[in-house]
């Protein structure tokens, strides 16, 4: 009954969820390992599904819905980089803010397409590699925004670990007080950092509503953006161990769908929370195995030279 | 950019109380902005919103009953914030307090049950939002999990619990199939406080938590103890506070007035269980205890003004088919600007000519 065919189905639907929560913890670790912890990333991501779908739905062209994504995602990242860097208010509740006026100006701009459909970004397939049995399809037929994840997530690690910038950047997450006295712009650094994450859950929120599923319906994120945020605890804070934390949590809210399929007469309630619990699970296990090492140590104190 | 914060000495107090008011001003200029560019004249638009219910007898009853629960849930989270633990679940400890005060109004349904059934169902809505509270304070204790994500998860695990009971177990037989209970019997509503309208006693259960909020965080020791330990934790330490009780503590108070809020929500503006219980007034809330400035009497005020978004969004989707996220964006807009008020308010900008860096 499982053949090979349905395996690969279900791998593929793996990735495809876990990619949006690997786009958006991304970013949110670049934010964080410069010291801002972002709690707007379900807000940039929403917006950046809002203003990705009207976008590519008017234009009738993916491309521009993708980049219009992106450069809302930014935009309202420079909102939460103004309060909380810039300001230098509690970074906690200027994330909250973020996140309540991006749920609602995304409400705004789709209210207009509730009920309309796109065509989803098309799978690009490679010469032979994907007719390759079971993984075939899973690793080599998706869409743009898979091998878009995966070539960011290897930019980052590269960048983080091995270029002056990351080290910089690193640095200025470590300790701000230090990075300034050697010179370093810190604010200006956590600006970019902010902004950066805030483009990658523009494009998260591109690849849910152009990708995986190709319409708009508000608060369409249902939690996504805090999900993200967990796994970047969950990874402690390094980008390899993102990717298997994203396809861990993507294989979990697979599951729960196929479980439901199939009928075992477990409330569909429960397994739709799996997610959820699974996130508590995930964060409670490695807060007890590791006490929170890995974390940058200025991650939530807000910078005010001299002050 | 050669930028600097300076922070100024001697804030007077009334510049301080001006932070909320300016806040407000440009929450409603960016309202003004929002409703030209959705094509409303903005002031048509300002006076459906923000001036009509204001001038009903009806709607400003809707308005005190739509402001009470994030009344008691502000204060909950007032005592959270105060100790610097981020409680950002209340919406679903909200859903479990109302769960489980619930429970009993389904249990005795039908039954000759006496008037101590609504009581009852107060005191288990309150247990119920402090257990649900209770879970992100031990995660924190005993892990060090991060109790804005926990507390945060356990809202949409609360939500799917909720949905399951009203579409499955406590589905009304008698209600066309409508994922709903049955209405609740007279006992386990809320009464009115009027015949005419729709002021309920919990107006009554909010103003006494107003009053005992003021009394516990200003002159006790353990609201001492929970402001001391949030502003300068190693000093508590020292002062012999235990740091994890003080943490369970706040999330239990927290979690039983978002609780209570649920119960009275559910007992009565809605008076049965239904799979939506909430236009969002746990999140709303925080906006509310922070407009407030962490203190009972400021939350009442701000939960007003923020009821008002509420009402007024609603009376803007009716009449002029506006969608009801324009609430939202008040909302947000509010927090981001009473955010940066209060720095304006406290400090200096100054530029810094130069090479120092930003």
């Amino acid at each position: 009954m499982l053949d090979a065919a349905i395996i690969g189905a279900v791998f593929a639907s793996v990735v495809a969820a876990a990619t949006t929560l690997l786009l958006a913890s991304l970013g949110e670790l670049v934010a964080e390992r410069a010291g801002t912890l972002n709690l707007g990333v379900e807000g940039m991501m929403i917006v950046g599904a809002a203003v990705g779908y009207a976008t590519a739905y008017s234009s009738g062209s993916l491309l521009l819905g993708t980049l219009a994504a992106v450069l809302a995602g930014t935009a309202l990242s420079l909102v939460f980089a103004g309060l909380s860097v810039w300001l230098a208010t509690n970074q906690v509740a200027s994330g909250l803010a973020t996140t309540i006026l991006g749920l609602g100006i995304a409400g705004l701009i789709g209210s207009s397409f509730v009920g309309t459909r796109l065509d989803a970004a098309p799978a690009l397939d490679l010469p032979v590699l994907t007719d390759l049995p079971i993984i075939g399809r899973a690793v080599f037929g998706q869409d743009a925004f898979v091998y878009a994840s995966l070539l960011l997530l290897a930019a980052v690690t590269y960048g983080l670990a091995r270029t002056r910038a990351g080290l910089v950047l690193r640095a200025v997450g470590e300790s701000h007080s230090a990075a300034h006295a050697l010179g370093h712009p810190v604010r200006r650094i956590r600006t970019l950092a902010v902004m950066f994450g805030g483009a990658c859950a523009g494009l998260a929120g591109a690849h849910l509503s152009l990708a995986y599923t190709p319409f708009w319906a508000s608060d369409m994120t249902a939690g996504r953006g805090w999900i993200a945020l967990a796994l970047v605890v969950f990874s402690a804070w390094r980008p390899l161990w993102l990717l298997a934390g994203a396809y861990l949590f993507g294989a979990v809210s697979i599951l729960q769908l196929h479980v439901q399929g199939f009928g075992l007469g477990i409330p569909s309630q429960f397994l739709s929370s799996l997610p959820y619990l699974a996130t508590i699970i995930a964060l409670v296990a490695i807060s007890a195995l590791k006490r929170g090492q890995g974390a940058p140590a200025s991650l939530g104190v807000p910078f005010v030279p001299d002050r | 950019m050669p930028l600097k914060l300076e922070r100024q000495e001697n804030v007077s107090t009334l510049r301080l109380a001006a932070a909320p008011l300016v806040a407000l001003l440009v929450t409603l200029v960016v309202g003004a902005v929002m409703f030209v560019l959705l094509g409303h004249d903005p002031i048509r638009a300002f006076t459906i919103y923000f001036i009509e219910p204001l001038g009903d007898p009806w709607t400003l009853q809707e308005l005190v009953v739509k402001a009470c629960p994030l009344l008691l849930i502000g204060i909950g989270l007032a005592f959270c914030y105060r100790a610097n633990r981020w409680n950002i679940g209340a919406e679903g400890q909200y859903v479990a307090g109302a769960l489980l005060g619930s429970w009993l109004a389904l249990a005795t349904h039908g039954t000759e049950a006496g008037p101590w059934v609504l009581p009852a169902m107060l005191v288990l809505g309150a247990i119920g939002g402090a257990l649900w509270g209770l879970i992100p304070a031990f995660l924190r204790v005993r892990f060090g999990s991060s109790e804005i994500l926990t507390s945060l998860m356990l809202v949409y695990v609360a939500q799917y619990g909720l949905d399951y009971l009203v579409r499955g177990p406590w589905r009304d037989p008698a209600g066309f199939n409508f994922p709903q209970s049955v209405t609740f019997d007279d006992v386990a509503l809320m009464p009115l406080l009027f015949e005419e309208g729709r002021l309920h006693g919990g107006i009554i259960v909010a103003l006494v938590a107003v009053a005992a909020a003021t009394f516990v965080l200003g002159r006790t020791l353990v609201g001492f103890s929970i402001e001391l330990g949030g502003s300068a934790p190693r000093a508590a330490a020292f002062a012999g506070f235990d740091e994890r009780r003080v943490t369970y503590g706040v999330f239990a108070v927290s979690g039983a007035l978002a609780g209570i809020a649920g119960i009275i929500e559910v007992a009565g503006p809605i008076g049965q269980m239904q799979p939506t219980i909430s236009p969002g007034y746990g999140f709303t809330a925080i906006i509310a205890a922070m407009l407030g400035r962490l203190h009972p009497v400021g939350i009442l005020v701000a939960s007003l003004v923020l009821a008002l978004t509420y009402i007024g969004g609603e009376a803007a989707q009716i009449s002029m088919r506006m969608p009801f996220d324009v609430t939202r964006v008040f909302q947000g807009t509010l927090l981001i600007a009473i955010l940066a008020a209060d720095v304006l308010v406290r400090y200096r900008i100054r530029r810094v000519e130069g090479t120092s860096h930003a």
